[in-house]
């Protein structure tokens, strides 16, 4: 046995850090919530409202609506990213000169900065000078962002397709290569087909790096703000308006910070819940 | 179940070999019995797992052809070749119940299921993994999975060689002995072609009924255990196999007989040198090797005691032997003769005995 010795002074070690999350994490999070629980009309005048900020938003059709939109978004994005990132990753080349190349390539959306992204996305897409709006609607198509929803949300996913499945790809690259050759070889030698290959072998290795995936591409597209932003500002109308533009709209533009504070809340409160979900869900399976 | 036949088989990695050195396996012709355990030993990177790739049919020989039998399976691929191989690290796959692992094999080759059930059960209890048969196959420790693996192979009635590449390197030291016991049963039992590859010597002999050393991409001698000890092909036998290795002394060769830095010794017959030969060495092991009254005269540098018996370091004008002596033979001090068993003194010219 090994005799632990206590020794609280020890405490102060990690005092560094507390103090560090304390500044940028925990008194900006404490304030957000002093700010839901009260009502002010300016001067630093405060009075205690309690929880009616929260039961006015649970029960707002506006705060239904963009959350509708947040889910959908996140929704198909992921079902669109995931098995592309997948598919892109099982096609890449498995050494060789072109693997570099490759991952270069993959690599580049991810580092350009998500307002240029928009920007980008904006221009490119103009109906009458942008190169694939002027294509689509060259091919016959009716389509301007600007002003029909459903050419909103398809320049949007389309966006978000192209900045993040290479985040996929990486990650889901990076599991396939940790595979032994030998499970390929077994696999030959037992006869399974190239299924059969994906399905028993490919997959279960690519599992934890697939969570990792999806955890984040969930997190940062239910959080998406920036890209929306600059490529649509929300419209046409609301269709494009997802929870966070929504919540900046409410906090800075009408300026409710108690409605606000309020929305923030409950809204980290869904990201936090359904990441819970997601990984206990995908993780359910290994402690078997 | 078949003989296999390695005819002129020679392989390279790299696109156009043009020295001795690019090729993996130099040339080897090569013939396993069928039903026969065979080691296949050799140091790491002489071309083993190679040679076991290509009877495999997952790498392609550069040149030569494989025979099962008499069928010509060079270009047939690993699935139809009927055999089984057992890798390094056990693969296991990991989502799938030790069942599944076990019929996978046979589903892949639509075996109807009721076939299935009966030799996926009778395979669990030769391998007395019955008790698992439910569990997740990534829940099992290393040897389970190696066994598993093992077993994907038996499970198939018609397979024609069982290969092992180095299955035990990552099981436990206690475990290792129980599994290679349980190899040896199995072989017994089933009595199919099985093909060990090994860097351990003691692997390969408990294991092999008869062990193919492997030496730099050739195979230099096939022989039972005890031809590999008494009358080794190639000094490389010699000192790769035995613990100590073999004394390899340089000598002439004079009237028939060899001399060693003047001192002539006898061997069981008078040899005749080859012409064209550069290096004539004798080989002697240390057992063989043994303190007289007169002989070989030597001084004595270094005696190691290692339980039943000690070896002894002697030299003779600089030149080192080792022997090995029962611990209750007194050893001379300082200084001594030594005297080589006659028949076990083997000649060699640029390392291939002469007999």
């Amino acid at each position: 046995m090994i005799d632990k010795t206590t020794n609280q002074r020890a405490w102060f070690l990690v005092l560094p850090v507390v103090v560090l999350v304390a500044f940028n994490a925990l008194i900006p999070l404490m304030t957000v919530v002093n700010y839901s629980v009260q009502e002010t009309f300016g001067n630093n005048v405060f009075f205690f409202e309690g929880v009616k900020w929260f039961e006015q938003i649970l029960h707002s059709e506006r705060f239904h609506a963009s959350l509708l939109r947040q889910l959908t978004f996140t929704g198909i994005i992921l079902l669109i990213e995931i098995p592309l990132g997948v598919a892109i990753a099982l096609a890449m080349p498995k050494k060789g000169p072109w693997v570099s190349v490759c991952l270069v390539l993959m690599a580049l959306p991810l580092l350009i900065p998500w307002n240029v992204v928009g920007a980008m996305w904006n221009i490119f897409a103009l109906p009458d000078i942008g190169l694939l709006g002027r294509m689509i609607n060259g091919m016959g198509f009716d389509y301007n962002f600007t002003q029909q929803p459903l050419a909103a949300w398809f320049t949007t996913i389309l966006m978000d397709v192209w900045h993040w499945t290479s985040l996929v790809v990486l990650l889901a690259y990076a599991g396939l290569s940790s595979i032994p050759d030998a499970y390929y070889q077994a696999a030959r030698i037992d006869g399974a087909s190239s299924w059969s290959v994906f399905r028993y072998i490919q997959l279960p290795k690519m599992k934890r790096v697939l969570t990792i995936a999806v955890l984040l591409r969930f997190m940062d597209s239910f959080m998406i703000y920036t890209e929306p932003f600059v490529l649509t500002g929300g419209g046409p109308g609301n269709t494009t308006t997802f929870l966070s533009i929504d919540l900046v709209k409410i906090a800075l533009g009408q300026f409710d910070l108690g409605p606000a504070a309020a929305m923030s809340l409950i809204y980290f409160l869904i990201i936090l819940v359904l990441s819970w979900i997601f990984y206990t869900l995908m993780m359910r399976n290994e402690e078997q | 179940m078949a003989k296999i036949t390695l005819d002129r088989v020679r392989h390279s990695y790299t696109e156009n070999p043009e020295s001795a050195d690019d090729w993996a396996l130099k040339q080897l012709d090569v013939v396993w019995s069928d039903g026969g355990a065979y080691a296949l030993l050799g140091p790491s990177g002489c071309g083993k797992t190679t040679l076991l790739n290509v009877i495999s049919g997952l790498l392609q020989p550069s040149e030569g052809r494989v025979l099962f039998d008499d069928r010509d399976v060079t270009g047939v691929p690993s699935d139809r070749r009927d055999i089984a191989q057992v890798f390094q690290f056990p693969v296991v796959y990991d989502t799938m119940s030790v069942y599944d692992n076990l019929a996978f094999p046979l589903r892949n080759r639509r075996v109807p299921e009721d076939q299935v059930k009966t030799r996926v059960h009778e395979i669990a209890s030769m391998l007395e993994l019955e008790g698992v048969l439910g569990n997740r196959a990534s829940g099992l420790t290393a040897d389970g999975k190696q066994k598993i693996s093992l077993g994907r192979g038996l499970v198939r009635s018609d397979v024609n060689v069982i290969m092992f590449d180095e299955p035990l390197t990552v099981i436990d030291p206690h475990l290792k002995w129980l599994l290679r016991s349980k190899l040896k049963e199995l072989h017994q039992e089933v009595r199919a072609t099985m093909i060990y590859v090994t860097h351990d010597q003691t692997e390969a002999l408990t294991f092999a009924d008869k062990v193919v050393v492997m030496h730099d991409g050739q195979v230099v001698q096939i022989g039972t255990p005890v031809e590999l000890f008494e009358k080794p092909k190639h000094t490389f036998v010699g000192h790769f196999i035995g613990s100590p290795g073999m004394n390899l002394l340089p000598c002439e060769i004079v009237d028939g007989f060899p001399s060693f830095l003047g001192h002539r010794l006898e061997t069981a017959e008078a040899v005749k040198v080859p012409a064209g030969a550069e290096r004539m060495e004798i080989g002697v092991r240390p057992e063989f090797v043994s303190f007289a009254d007169e002989g070989l005269p030597v001084d004595i540098i270094k005696v190691d005691d290692i339980g039943r018996h000690r070896i002894v370091e002697v030299h003779h004008k600089s030149q080192a032997i080792k022997l090995v002596t029962p611990e209750d033979t007194p050893i001379p001090e300082d200084k001594g003769h030594l005297v080589f068993e006659r028949d076990k003194t083997n000649v060699y010219a640029d390392g291939w005995i002469l007999s």
